[in-house]
């Protein structure tokens, strides 16, 4: 099953493929340099407690993202 | 002189290669362009001197951030005879995006891929040579904390010097935009000379992050962590500065006073009790200063902050704050000023502001040197480490109490990204060298601020000449007198009046100032303190003492980061209030319950 989702409706343990970035260019530059890239795999491992921040593990890199943020990054599942 | 900048992505071990390559002769300058200091070393590189500078940990050099227009100044406005580009090796993959931007400028540089050792337990292979063939600059693997590698690093860094003259400081004028060029090329850089298993995990750190990030567990168990550090260092600490201020004042006993007896009365007391009381009761912290560093460094380096900012952004999120403000917060634990620093990867101005209005609450070191004393002056010693832990509450308190209040003021929707490190733990080597740096970084205060300020004290609780030391015929008992209306009511009295002046410059001189005005030192000035006030004064002098306006040199810092006039008053002014507020609330009701 593929289809086009907003990295934020992922649940812990499953992982996607990096489809677009649809944020500001500035925001897009550290997130290019973490390791989001377009085809890239990344899984989400975590929800911080009081529904907080996604803990992302993108290859080596792991990262911590807000969830208003990752709505903003397009995944296939 | 040859100048060599370091550059690297942020956790790429950037400073732990300066520490290893530049000893412990660091220090901080100024630079043209660059308006923050860095650090720097001067070395004997190939022969010739040759300047080391360690820029900012960056991601992108053509970022929106503080530290990373810092980069880009420095290099727009110097010239560079090398760029040693450090990159983790178990990140290979993305961090040589950096290492493709230094390319595109035509700069001059070698490649050290770090954290070699752990690359290879992960089963991660680099053909370095193929790498640095195709990059164009020559690369080398190594291991910055435990040394495997370095001396063939260090025969790249020379040879290459040897060769390279000075770039003149580039324009930066070209837009990298989203490089697609740049990143096919990484690709086939990764393609072609790196070799990453398809599963690669930190599985140790993986098994220790369902513990510490745990959903409802994680929380708890971070300041249960940071509750064991604090009592550990007061546990520990506590009989260590015992000890030292007994040295102290038996080599006062012994040798000082019998070699001064000679001099006149006068001199005699500046030396005596003026000088050296001063001094020597600052002094006798040294070691608890040194081990809650060592703490710190441990906690820093291991990786754990970043866990406590993912665990707790949510909720500093209510208060108009995030996760990195509150690892800033506990960084200011250590010392406020690095701490206002590292508010500069934040690139939203209202929450950097917001944030640097809250650190200055945050207990520092030298705030600590004052409540343990006046704890263990005051409190039993089952009860002290209770106060001290009362006070660190205190700092998340009026930080919230504040942030509550000006957030709508300070306003900021930043998107941020933050990497959780894999745990490490930090090496012998690297945690003496943390506490040699605090020991200097004390004496280095302690001849410039702490002397002068424990003269000055002498002076006022001496003069004019004949009075009776500190009483109301001397000048700090006029002080004393007139701020009395203002501070009685939070049971503070003329003699700790003249210490919290004083404190305002540093607070270590809060101590050496009492043991000035008290003639007393050591174990003598903790009686001489206790019979003279009763816990609630000593309790509402401590919350005064933590939260009114934070020492000097936070105070440049707060105004040379935020650029603004009427905000660095603010962040003058408010603490000051605050702290009049709670301590004549805490001392008044206190008094009405009849202690």
């Amino acid at each position: 099953m593929t289809n086009l989702s907003p990295l934020s409706a992922l649940i812990p343990g499953q992982t996607a493929t990096v489809q677009a970035l649809h944020v500001d260019s500035g925001f897009q530059f550290r997130l290019n340099a973490l390791g989001f890239r377009i085809g890239k795999t990344i899984e989400l491992v975590r929800v911080a407690p009081f529904n907080g921040p996604f803990h992302i593990k993108l290859g080596n890199t792991d990262v911590m993202l807000r969830q208003q943020d990752a709505e903003m990054i397009e995944v296939i599942m | 002189m040859k100048r060599i900048a370091l550059i690297g992505m942020p956790n790429a071990g950037k400073s732990t290669l300066f520490n290893r390559m530049s000893g412990a002769s660091a220090k901080v300058a100024n630079w043209p362009g660059v308006t923050v200091d860095l650090l720097s070393a001067k070395l004997l590189l190939a022969g010739e001197m040759a300047e080391l500078v360690d820029l900012p940990g960056i991601y992108d050099l053509h970022g929106f951030s503080d530290d990373e227009q810092v980069v880009r100044h420095f290099l727009c406005n110097n010239s560079i005879d090398l760029i040693i580009l450090v990159a983790n090796a178990t990140q290979v993959d993305r961090q040589l995006t950096l290492a493709l931007q230094v390319k595109s400028l035509g700069l001059p540089a070698v490649l050290l891929l770090n954290m070699s050792d752990e690359a290879k337990k992960l089963g991660i292979t680099i053909d370095n040579e193929k790498l640095g063939d195709e990059l164009g600059y020559p690369t080398a693997l190594l291991s910055a904390k435990y040394g495997q590698g370095y001396g063939e690093a260090y025969q790249l860094i020379e040879k290459e010097l040897r060769q390279s003259q000075a770039t003149p400081a580039i324009s930066l004028e070209k837009d990298f935009a989203v490089d697609q060029e740049l990143e096919d090329k990484l690709d086939q850089l990764v393609r072609h000379s790196v070799d990453v298993p398809v599963q690669t995990s930190h599985t140790l750190t993986e098994k220790i992050d369902k513990i510490t990030l745990h959903p409802w567990l994680g929380l708890p168990l971070f300041f249960a962590t940071m509750y064991m550090m604090f009592e550990a260092v007061y546990t520990i600490g506590a009989p260590l500065q015992d000890s030292v201020a007994w040295l102290l004042e038996g080599f006062r006993d012994l040798a000082l006073v019998p070699l001064l007896s000679a001099l006149p009365p006068l001199l005699n007391s500046f030396l005596l009790e003026g000088v050296f009381d001063g001094v020597a009761t600052v002094a006798s912290f040294v070691p608890v200063i040194v081990l809650f560093f060592l703490f710190m460094a441990i906690i820093e380096d291991s990786g754990y902050l970043s866990r406590a900012a993912f665990l707790m952004d949510s909720l500093m999120t209510r208060l108009g704050l995030d996760g990195r403000s509150f690892v800033m917060l506990l960084m200011g634990f250590g010392c406020n000023v690095p701490a206002l620093m590292g508010t500069r990867t934040m690139r939203s101005r209202g929450l950097r502001l917001l944030t640097m209005l809250v650190i200055p609450f945050s207990l520092c070191s030298a705030r600590l040197q004052v409540f343990v004393f006046m704890t263990t002056a005051l409190f039993s010693p089952e009860h002290a480490p209770i106060v001290l832990f009362s006070l660190y509450l205190m700092t998340f308190i009026t930080v919230i109490i504040t942030a509550l209040i000006f957030k709508g003021k300070f306003n900021s929707q930043e998107p941020f990204a933050l990497e959780l490190p894999p745990y490490r733990f930090p090496t012998g080597r690297q945690m003496v060298l943390r506490g040699w740096h605090e020991v200097r970084h004390f004496l280095r205060r302690a001849t410039k601020f702490i002397t002068i300020g424990v003269v000055l004290v002498w002076i006022l609780t001496h003069m004019p000449f004949g009075v009776e030391p500190a009483s109301a015929a001397s000048w700090s008992g006029w002080i004393g007198e007139f701020m009395s209306p203002v501070l009685s009511p939070a049971g503070i009295n003329p003699e700790l009046t003249v210490a919290l002046i004083f404190g305002f410059v540093a607070k270590e001189i809060v101590i050496g100032a009492l043991a000035v005005i008290y003639g007393l030192e050591g174990s003598s000035l903790m009686q001489g303190i206790a019979q003279q006030i009763d816990w609630v004064q000593a309790y509402s002098f401590m919350l005064f003492t933590l939260l009114y306006t934070p020492c000097l040199a936070t105070i440049a810092t707060l105004r040379s980061e935020s650029k603004s006039d009427w905000y660095s008053l603010l962040a003058v002014v408010w603490p000051l209030s605050l702290a009049w507020a709670i301590s004549t609330a805490f001392y008044q009701a206190a008094r009405f319950l009849g202690y």
